[in-house]
């Protein structure tokens, strides 16, 4: 039973203006993979640090396990972290590395041999155990820092963008490993990272940050297909959601001259303006549809890109691949009301049925 | 290749240019004095004697103010790393009230000619009974290396990320574990450079040593004092007492400077 909750964390760093984690209550279940998210400096590392024990709350608890460790050192804590920087040790070598927590913690050699073992094996690290960090590439460093985190065999186990200082190709690979990892190691995971899609593809929840708050937490899809605000819309997907400046008039949104079947609980905001929020995917080419005017076309590969001009707003649209326009031609689409989301201009809060 | 060629040459160049004069000290230290007054002289060993060194090592002061230089220059090492290297670390590791301006006084305390700072200080060292000590040319030298030791240890420290402090202690270290276990290793040849620049500065340091002592004079001290009415082979002699001791503490801690540069590249 090694959950993690986290009630009401408050934490300002000395000299700075703004709470850098303003009143964040959040709870992990034991062997849940949780991803923090959120823009650089949202306070998404300050709190796992606070979780972790490296940093100081200035009000609120953090439980691991059912007790209360908000004044015990990282030591005590029984977690298990792996650094942005990796923060391998370059004086040790790669086995020694791995095994600096069970030299800590005392565990007898043979054991700790066949534990470092084990978990090189895992990470494919077999080869180069008896080497210097500065010996590896950064792929295999991280391997690493990932190794020295797992042998530990901790309930916790707390990540800060592990995998930000690796290229692009690379991340990608180590991600679906990662995750394949964790679940094999069964640990109760909290996970930081500024990388949208690398959130929604490794938790099982997603926990959006934004200034030191918490916005939105749910699973990665549900989040992805109902942001709680216009923020989480925009933050979340490639392309980010479409907004549209639309007023609700009956059963219909006036997005401009152009009119779009409304979602059924819209009319409860009759003759108000609200903001349509749409993912780009959910729009589709349509004979019977309005009519936009494409403006910049990208294939991707797997899908084409467009950029279109609905009245005077831009709207991205996901088309399919095979799909033959040239900017300025005009295109009918289609925007299925139930996949329609409705944001309160003012506050950019979803509007909820 | 050209490259290679141009940056050996330059090696050599500047080896000859600190090495040839040393050369030169000391084959007129271990050649005998008729030899010494030929013309030209010659530029190999070609009469070599002990005479002039056993000379030199015989005159009254010259043991004592060996030694006196030896232990001074030790005990200089010594205080200097115990109080500068805690103090490099709060630099390098701690934002605290006045953090800025601590190093800048540290600084100020080098604008102060060692003539001004001596003649107080033998004024209070005399009152409190350490004038002509070892002792006095210790805190002396100490406080003259003291700044720059606390300024190249926290250079050295910052250059040890404090994450990997963390790691340590989240994977089960104490914090002075981790200081010992993971910042100490990786330090150590930073703080060797503290130390051998500490030590040749309280080797060389001549000025202070004098005002400060009248029987317990160190090497340099004694030997610059009587030196203007020696005999050229004794000048000899005594500049080689003057750069070896130095010379063999560099190379006693070359191995830690060579890490910390070959772990550099």
């Amino acid at each position: 039973m090694t959950s993690i909750v986290v009630d009401r964390l408050v934490k300002t760093y000395a000299g700075a203006h703004r709470r850098a984690v303003d009143d964040v209550s959040l709870e992990v279940a034991e062997g849940e993979f949780v991803v923090l998210v959120g823009p650089s400096g949202c306070g998404k590392t300050t709190l796992l640090r606070m979780v972790a024990g490296l940093e100081r709350p200035d009000s609120g608890t953090v439980h691991i396990g059912g007790r209360e460790v908000t004044g015990l050192p990282a030591r005590l804590r029984g977690v298990s972290m792996v650094f942005q920087s990796y923060a391998v040790f370059p004086h040790m070598t790669v086995e020694q590395n791995i095994g600096f927590g069970l030299t800590m913690h005392k565990v007898p050699a043979p054991q700790r041999l066949s534990r470092v073992r084990r978990a090189a094996e895992m990470l494919q690290l077999e080869e180069v155990l008896d080497r210097y960090p500065t010996q590896l590439s950064g792929g295999q460093r991280q391997r690493v820092a990932v190794a020295r985190a797992i042998v530990m065999d901790a309930a916790v186990l707390l990540m800060d963008e592990p995998l930000s200082n690796l290229d692009a190709l690379l991340r990608l690979q180590f991600r679906s490993e990662l995750k394949r990892i964790v679940r094999e190691v069964g640990a109760t995971t909290l996970y930081v990272t500024h990388d949208q899609a690398e959130a929604m593809s490794l938790g099982d929840r997603v926990a959006v940050l934004r200034s030191g708050q918490l916005v939105q937490i749910g699973a990665a899809l549900a989040v992805y297909d109902s942001p709680a605000t216009q923020f989480v819309g925009g933050f979340l997907g490639s392309p980010p959601m479409n907004f549209l400046t639309a007023t609700v008039s009956g059963s219909s949104l006036a997005v401009g001259p152009v009119s779009l079947p409304a979602p059924e609980f819209a009319s409860s905001w009759d003759g108000k303006p609200v903001l349509v929020g749409v993912r780009a995917e959910k729009v589709t080419l349509d004979p019977s549809g309005v009519p936009a005017v494409v403006e910049v076309v990208e294939p991707t590969g797997a899908a084409m890109l467009l950029t279109v001009l609905l009245g005077d707003q831009r709207l991205k649209v996901s088309a399919p691949a095979d799909l033959r326009v040239e900017p300025d031609e005009t295109v009918r689409l289609r925007i299925d009301p139930s996949s329609v989301r409705l944001f309160d201009p003012e506050t950019s809060l979803a509007l909820l049925p | 290749m050209r490259n290679r060629v141009g940056l050996h040459l330059a090696c050599l160049a500047v080896t000859a240019f600190v090495g040839v004069p040393i050369y030169l000290v000391a084959l007129a230290a271990f050649t005998s004095r008729t030899a010494l007054n030929e013309f030209p002289v010659p530029l190999g060993p070609t009469d070599v004697s002990t005479e002039t060194m056993r000379g030199f090592l015989a005159t009254t002061g010259v043991t004592g103010g060996f030694l006196n230089s030896l232990m001074v220059g030790l005990a200089t090492v010594v205080l200097t790393l115990v109080l500068g290297a805690p103090a490099g670390y709060a630099v390098a590791r701690y934002a605290f009230r006045g953090h800025d301006s601590y190093q800048l006084l540290l600084l100020l305390t080098r604008a102060l000619p060692i003539v001004v700072l001596s003649v107080p200080l033998a004024r209070v060292f005399l009152r409190i009974g350490l004038y002509d000590t070892t002792y006095a040319v210790t805190l002396l030298h100490t406080a003259l290396a003291l700044p720059t030791a606390v300024l190249i240890s926290s250079a050295v420290f910052v250059g040890v990320p404090r994450e990997q402090e963390e790691a340590a202690t989240v994977f089960g270290a104490t914090p002075a574990k981790a200081f010992l276990r993971i910042v100490v290793p990786q330090a150590l040849p930073g703080i060797a450079a503290v130390a051998v620049f500490t030590f040749v500065l309280s080797w060389n340091e001549v000025l202070g040593a004098t005002i400060l002592t009248l029987n317990q004079r160190t090497l340099p001290a004694q030997v610059l004092t009587t030196l203007s009415d020696s005999p050229l082979a004794y000048r000899f002699a005594g500049g080689l007492a003057l750069v070896l001791p130095a010379l063999v503490f560099i190379a006693v801690m070359r191995r830690y400077l060579l890490n910390i540069w070959g772990t550099l590249r």
